[in-house]
């Protein structure tokens, strides 16, 4: 009991690091039988005594006493000591049932396995026993640790371990599989082939736990195989939102990079300015028009990745933000980059450590596009509280930003600046008033006044910047500042910086016309201190005597000789060298030739004015964010960004396959493919921009919607419907591929189209209106030669939000075989057509009815290209089946199509306008329900027909849903004797009656 | 990615290392160590230090460096999120995160550290994910398991780890059910010489302490959402919502998290409620400094400022400040030359003053920087950029909650240069 009590107080200390376990070592009551022995030992065994203690706590049988021999090596671990030599007590708790000490020994395996390769193999049928847990936490710790445990022998049970966790049912032991692929690469790379054959799996994967391991995976492995993200290119585009956000930060780097080796670049500028260059070059007019004629259309996978990564811009982790932003940068449009400006301006409240890789990238930024952050550039101006590398930072951006038009206002901030405690930075803003200066012409006088006003500045650092500065300001102008120059003369006296003190010098040689008595006095001065000055100043010093030697021999012959004396005999070897070197240039003797009459023309050459740069000028050639970026070098593992492809590559690569899409919504889990959505207009005259706008907000709504049903299931159906939505997109889509082969006389339909199409607009489910429509039509175009058409339209209002509640759709019980002629054979100059209602879930989405169609050609030639055409599809969704290509005599060919409208077919010159009339009832599906569920519902419509009718029947109660909108129909038949009343509740009342009309002939013709 | 990270204390010591892939030694750090030679202050060691063949990437916070150790290329900012993220971890779990609730916990820390990075890559940095896994230590807790042996240890996957909400676990009951909203804003300033504003901007954040049972589903209107300017959310906010309609709508997390932090568009003039009077001047020749300050409530909405905090760096040369507050404590800090001056609550009929002389040290010249003065206030129960919640309401729970919502103004960074 007593050790026991012991045990538990020291527990509580050992949370104390260091001081906990040297305590217990001291008093080391803890295992009795020990510590008796133990304290008899002098100190110098004391680190090998506790792990004898610690080896006892582990052969112990109490749980509680191994918990807490394993507690006290993590400690140690993570203070760094070493504790391998208990690894074989260790690793025989690695089965243990207690999940804690598991944890823990795992810890201690992961750490130590490298050392103690052989003993660790001991613990792997563990970990295979343990892959196979029910418990998917289990199955996943295992897999880490195994994975973790860098022994090459093991290798191929990693690779079959981590195939096996690629398929398992749980996402997280999916999303531990890809990260074990990392780590397997990194233990032997020639594992790779193998290893992007998994990766290749996983990429596949639709949960988004597993998406951004994957990427990450990928980008380590195999970041070249471009190839295997084409296919999952939408989806992750599209799943983006809901990855968490490491995940994101990583998929958004890694498109970026696919982006640009996919698409053509979007900065027309760029791409004008290429054509002009190339018309100077072959100067033909013709091909430069036909250039600019064809405007810059983007790829709508382009478009999708910056719709889907807009909104993570508001995301709370920094990281994320910045990675979108320089997506945004590399890829976006010019004119819609400013997106980012406000997000990234918004970071610089974060941690500090944040503000400094933000204003990096904003200096670069600001180099290539002022305009972006000049609004915000008081966001820029720097508090005294900063940290220094912010301070430089910020003024390097409020450098770039100026202009002609802030100059002012950023003039008076640096002057304050100035004035700061912190000589470093007041050094920078010296600088920052330099580039201002040559940068802008118009306040170069007013910053040479300021710069010369701090000469007399009490701090020489200040000075000599100044002093620096001035002389490269002077270089731009040196005529019309003699007087700076004879001012700067008299200050050399006092200022003692090397730096400051070589460009005085530097400027008295290049300038002594302007001051003639002055310079030979101040080399004079320099002939004495000679010998005690920095090398950059007695390289200038030698600089400035041969100047003066050439222009003024007179008074400095001697003084000359003197310093080249003394130069000759320096320690420093470029002071000597560059003594002899000016000693042959500017002294006539034999040896030196034709050289020395040059001198002046060389020593006094015009100089071009240095150009002041910022530090970030060429940063972007790294793309933005990259750890690159913030070093200015390339690191280990960077991956260039390529530049733009001038041809796009083939965007088929991107599309998946339809019939995997489509068949998804069946299911009614996968989430509907919004690929095609961008093709998607709702009508044939609107125009591209616009109807992809459309697109993109009924996009949004529907992701939304979405994301609501999955939260809440019971709010299912807006996803339902809106799903269907998004189906009908994917006809249209078919539809406008399909206009290519649009006939000329297009036109002549359009003002009836537009007419229908106004009325589906307005949503109205209204069949009579489109019939009497589509009478008025006919008439017309039974004038015209060889067409018939009759118009026929029970439209299927697909966009229908007032849908409450989602209902399994059940089998139809009977599917009747009778079909219906749509075309005979003496109309359709030998081909015939019939049709007839499958009653079957349509495979291409469950908004639409599937028809089956049966053309047979009686006429003695083969007909060809017998397709629909497209002008039909104003509004209803009909899903087109390819073009046959020929059909022969007496061959039959069925297809299924699926539509709910008008379908046209026409032959090589002929085109037969047809229609389908379905009966209401084909229109419905049957679901299944309860009764209370039906009498519910019932009540929950108002709109209903009722009608007694003479007949006798048991009372019997019908539920459907339209097709199209999945509108609840519900049909009871009440029986009371000798009368009948049928009551139809539904949202529908067109329906409705048609349907009672229907329900009515049918039960009384086959009533008694 | 995060290869290895090392957690150095103040006075350069490692007191903490953790491997996630091959072991890097510590001598790694000498790097590190080099660069906060180099720096003058603790705050001014670059963030991102290059060494032949790695990359120390550090954060600083409540004087800890997290050093963590990088060896290819990774987005700097994703590692520095990261670190920040393990900070707020530790005091979610600790209270605080300094050095001693560090040792005083390890094993949980190793713990942590191990659920939260997997071969260098996070794997799950969500409170309450991880508090699922690893329970948070409590003296409560602690002596349980000791007597009966159990862990502190996670058994089952966190249910949010899968879901589609995973910052909120199922399965929450309260007795009392309650929803806090706190409007909190921040004034970033920086006053002239002559007191007119060089720039001011208006940083807000709405951080929640939801404790609610089941799966509520929460919308939060505005009365003038147009306020807002840029906008930043919790992960659990419908983005499409605000897009569309301008309203917060959301599945809260568990506890206490910050909602929304937002930003004022700087068109808006910003009021500023306090206004600093002040008189810093040094003669010549002389070795005697003037020093007067007094402050006034300016645009307050009739509402009292409180918590006022006056502190400024005097130049170098000033040896000693001899001050007389008309209210509330002053301290110089004559080797950092820190002036600090604790006001209080601004009295409008009383204005607090701070009056007397500097001394300077003998044979020093005339400073030619004048300090800056920083402050800090708060106004409770106003939200300075006039943001006004509308209304709360509750989808999805049949209880009826009890909500409550509260405004305040701070200071942020608010400077006056004299």
């Amino acid at each position: 009991v007593l050790g026991m009590s012991a045990n538990s107080v020291s527990y509580n200390e050992q949370g104390s690091g260091e001081s906990g376990v040297d305590a217990a070592q001291e008093n080391s009551s803890i295992p009795a039988s020990i510590s008796a022995g133990g304290a008899a030992f002098s100190l110098f065994s004391a680190d090998c005594k506790k792990n004898e203690d610690l080896k006892e706590m582990l052969e112990s049988n109490k749980e509680s006493l191994k918990l807490e021999a394993m507690k006290r090596i993590v400690g140690l671990i993570a203070k760094g000591k070493n504790a391998s030599e208990l690894f074989p007590a260790v690793v025989k708790n690695v089965a243990s049932k207690n999940i804690e000490l598991k944890k823990l020994v795992y810890v201690y395996l992961v750490r130590y396995a490298e050392e103690q390769q052989d003993l660790a193999l001991l613990s792997i049928s563990t970990f295979q026993r343990a892959l196979k847990d029910p418990n998917q936490l289990i199955r996943a710790s295992a897999l880490r640790v195994l994975s973790s445990i860098r022994v090459p022998i093991i290798v191929p049970i990693m690779m079959l371990a981590i195939k096996e966790a690629a398929t398992d049912l749980s996402p997280y032991v999916r999303k531990t599989a890809a990260h074990a692929i990392q780590k397997l690469y990194s233990l032997d790379p020639d594992q790779k082939e193998h290893l992007i054959e998994v990766i290749e799996k996983l990429l596949k994967d639709k949960s988004t736990l597993v998406a951004g391991s994957v990427v990450m995976a990928f980008e380590e492995v195999c970041p070249d195989r471009i190839d295997l993200i084409h296919k999952n290119y939408r989806k992750l585009c599209n799943l983006l939102v809901d990855v968490e956000e490491w995940g994101q930060v990583v998929i958004i780097h890694m498109l970026t990079r696919y982006a640009r080796t996919q698409f053509v670049s979007p900065w027309r500028e760029d791409a004008v300015f290429d054509e002009n260059s190339e018309k100077t070059f072959y100067d033909s007019e013709e091909e430069r028009r036909v250039d600019q004629s064809k405007p810059y259309i983007m790829d709508p996978d382009h478009r999708l990745l910056l719709r889907n990564t807009k909104p993570l811009l508001q995301s709370r982790n920094t990281a994320v933000v910045m990675a979108v932003s320089q997506l945004y940068w590399h890829l976006s449009p010019k004119h819609e980059l400013s997106v980012i400006t406000k997000s990234l301006v918004r970071l610089l409240r974060s941690h500090r450590e944040v503000q400094y890789i933000v204003l990096q990238n904003i200096a670069t930024m600001s180099i290539q596009r002022k305009g972006m952050f000049e609004p915000f550039m008081k966001s820029f101006y720097v508090r005294s509280t900063d940290a220094t590398h912010i301070k430089t930072l910020k003024l390097e951006i409020l450098t770039n930003l100026a202009n002609e038009a802030n100059i002012s206002t950023i003039l008076r901030e640096l002057q304050t600046y100035v004035k700061s405690q912190d000589k470093a930075f007041v050094a920078a803003t010296i600088q920052a008033i330099g580039r201002c200066a040559t940068n802008i012409s118009e306040v170069t006088d007013t910053c040479l006044n300021g710069l010369v006003l701090l000469l007399s500045n009490r701090d020489e650092t200040v000075v000599a910047e100044s002093v620096v500065v001035i002389k490269k300001l002077l270089q731009t102008q040196p005529s019309q500042h003699s007087d700076i120059i004879k001012h700067m003369a008299k200050l050399f006296d006092n200022i003692t910086v090397p730096m400051a003190r070589a460009s005085i010098l530097w400027l008295m040689g290049e300038y002594c016309e302007h001051v003639p008595k002055i310079a030979p006095d101040v080399l004079r001065k320099m002939a004495k201190t000679f010998t005690s000055e920095e090398d950059i100043v007695k390289l200038q010093t030698v600089n400035l005597a041969a100047k003066l030697y050439l222009s003024n021999s007179k008074q400095t012959k001697l003084l000359t000789q003197y310093i080249l004396n003394l130069g000759k005999y320096d320690q420093n070897y470029d002071i000597r060298d560059r003594t002899r070197f000016i000693r042959q240039l500017i002294v006539p003797n034999e040896k030196s030739g034709a050289l020395s009459r040059y001198a002046r023309r060389i020593l006094m050459a015009p100089k071009p004015a240095p150009v002041l740069q910022s530090a970030f000028k060429d940063r972007d050639r790294f793309q933005l964010g990259t750890l690159s970026h913030t070093l200015n070098s390339q690191s280990n593992g960077y991956l260039e960004l390529s530049d733009w492809p001038a041809v796009a590559p083939d965007q088929s690569v991107r599309i998946v396959e339809v019939v995997k899409e489509a068949g998804a919504p069946l299911l009614g889990k996968s989430k509907p493919g919004k690929s095609a959505e961008k093709f998607y207009s709702d009508s044939e005259e609107e125009e591209e921009g616009s109807s992809s706008e459309d697109s993109s907000s009924s996009s949004s709504e529907e992701s939304e919607s979405e994301s609501e049903s999955e939260e809440n299931s019971d709010d299912s159906n807006k996803s339902s419907s809106s799903e269907s939505d998004s189906e009908k997109k994917k006809k249209t889509l078919k539809n406008k591929k399909l206009q290519q082969q649009k006939p000329d006389s297009k036109d002549r339909y359009w003002s009836h189209s537009k007419a229908l199409l106004l009325i589906i607009i307005t949503k109205l489910f209204s069949i009579h209106i489109v019939l009497s429509f589509s009478n008025q039509f006919v008439a017309s175009c039974r004038c015209s030669l060889l067409r018939l058409c009759v118009f026929l339209a029970c439209q299927f209002d697909a966009v229908s939000w007032h849908v409450r509640v989602s209902l399994q759709a059940s089998f139809p019980v009977f599917v009747p075989e009778t079909s219906h002629e749509l075309l005979h054979r003496m109309t359709g100059k030998g081909l015939s057509a019939q049709y007839r209602f499958t009653r079957q879930p349509c495979i291409y989405g469950n908004s639409m009815v599937s028809l089956q169609l049966t053309l047979s050609n009686s006429s003695d030639q083969a007909l060809e290209n017998i397709h629909i055409s497209e002008k039909s599809s104003t509004g209803q969704n009909i899903h087109h089946f390819n073009a046959i290509g020929e059909l022969h005599t007496t061959n039959h060919s069925e297809i299924d199509t699926n539509m709910s409208t008008v379908q046209h077919e026409h032959t090589k010159e002929d085109e037969f306008s047809v229609s389908i009339q379905p009966a209401v009832g084909e229109l419905l599906v049957p679901i299944t329900m309860t009764e209370a569920d039906f009498t519910k519902e019932k009540l929950t419509w108002c709109q209903k027909a009722n009608q007694p009718i003479h007949f006798c029947v048991c009372i019997s109660r019908f539920a459907g849903k339209t097709v199209g909108s999945g509108c609840l129909v519900l049909v009871s038949v009440a029986l009371k004797d000798p009368d009948a009343g049928i009551t139809i509740n539904t949202e529908k009342t067109v329906m409705a009656s048609m349907l009672l009309r229907q329900v009515k002939i049918t039960l009384t013709n086959s009533g008694p | 990615m995060i290869h290895s990270l090392f957690l150095v204390n103040a006075s350069g010591d490692i007191f903490l290392e953790k491997h996630w892939k091959s072991v890097v030694s510590r001598s790694v750090c000498d790097y590190f160590f080099e660069a906060v030679e180099r720096a003058t202050e603790p705050e001014n060691v670059p963030p991102v230090i290059p060494t032949p063949h790695h990359c120390l990437i550090n954060v600083l916070r409540q004087r800890v460096y997290f050093v963590a150790v990088i060896q290819s290329e990774v987005p700097p900012l994703f590692v520095i999120e990261f670190l920040h993220r393990v900070v707020d971890t530790f005091q979610d779990y600790f209270g605080v995160c300094t050095e001693a609730a560090v040792k005083d916990n390890v094993v949980v820390v190793y713990e942590l550290l191990e659920e939260m990075l997997d071969n260098g890559f996070p794997l799950a940095t969500e409170s309450n994910i991880l508090k699922e896994l690893i329970k948070p230590p409590t003296i409560l807790r602690t002596v349980v398991n000791t007597i009966t042996g159990s862990t502190n240890v996670g058994e089952q996957l966190p249910t949010g780890q899968l879901s589609v909400v995973p910052w909120r676990r199922t399965g929450v009951k309260y007795t009392n059910n309650e929803a806090y909203f706190d409007v909190v804003e921040e004034i970033d300033a920086i006053i002239d010489k002559s007191g007119s504003t060089i720039t001011a901007e208006i940083q807000g954040v709405i951080d929640a302490c939801v404790k609610l049972t089941g799966m509520p589903d929460l919308t939060l209107s505005f009365m003038n959402p147009r306020l807002l300017d840029d906008v930043s959310f919790h992960p659990c906010v419908r983005f499409k919502r605000w897009e569309a309609e301008r309203i917060l709508s959301f599945v809260p997390p568990d506890g206490n998290f910050r909602l929304l932090s937002y930003h004022v568009s700087s068109q808006n003039l910003v009021a500023i409620p306090v206004y600093v009077k002040h008189n810093i001047s040094f003669r010549e020749g002389s070795s005697q400094g003037r020093f007067e300050l007094t402050l006034g409530p300016k645009q307050t909405m009739g509402k009292a400022v409180e918590s006022v905090l006056v502190s400024s760096q005097l130049p170098r040369g000033v040896l000693n400040a001899n001050l007389s507050p008309s209210q509330g404590t002053y301290t110089f800090d004559p080797v950092t030359k820190l002036l600090s001056w604790d006001v209080g609550k601004i009295n409008p009929q009383k204005l607090p003053s701070l009056k007397g002389s500097m001394s300077l040290q003998t044979g020093a010249s005339k400073p030619d920087e004048n300090p800056t003065i920083n402050l800090q206030f708060k106004i409770q129960q106003l939200a300075v950029s006039g943001l006004k919640v509308n209304r709360l309401d509750m989808y999805g729970e049949k209880y009826k909650p009890f909500k409550g919502i509260k405004y305040m103004t701070k200071a942020g960074k608010f400077q006056v240069r004299t």
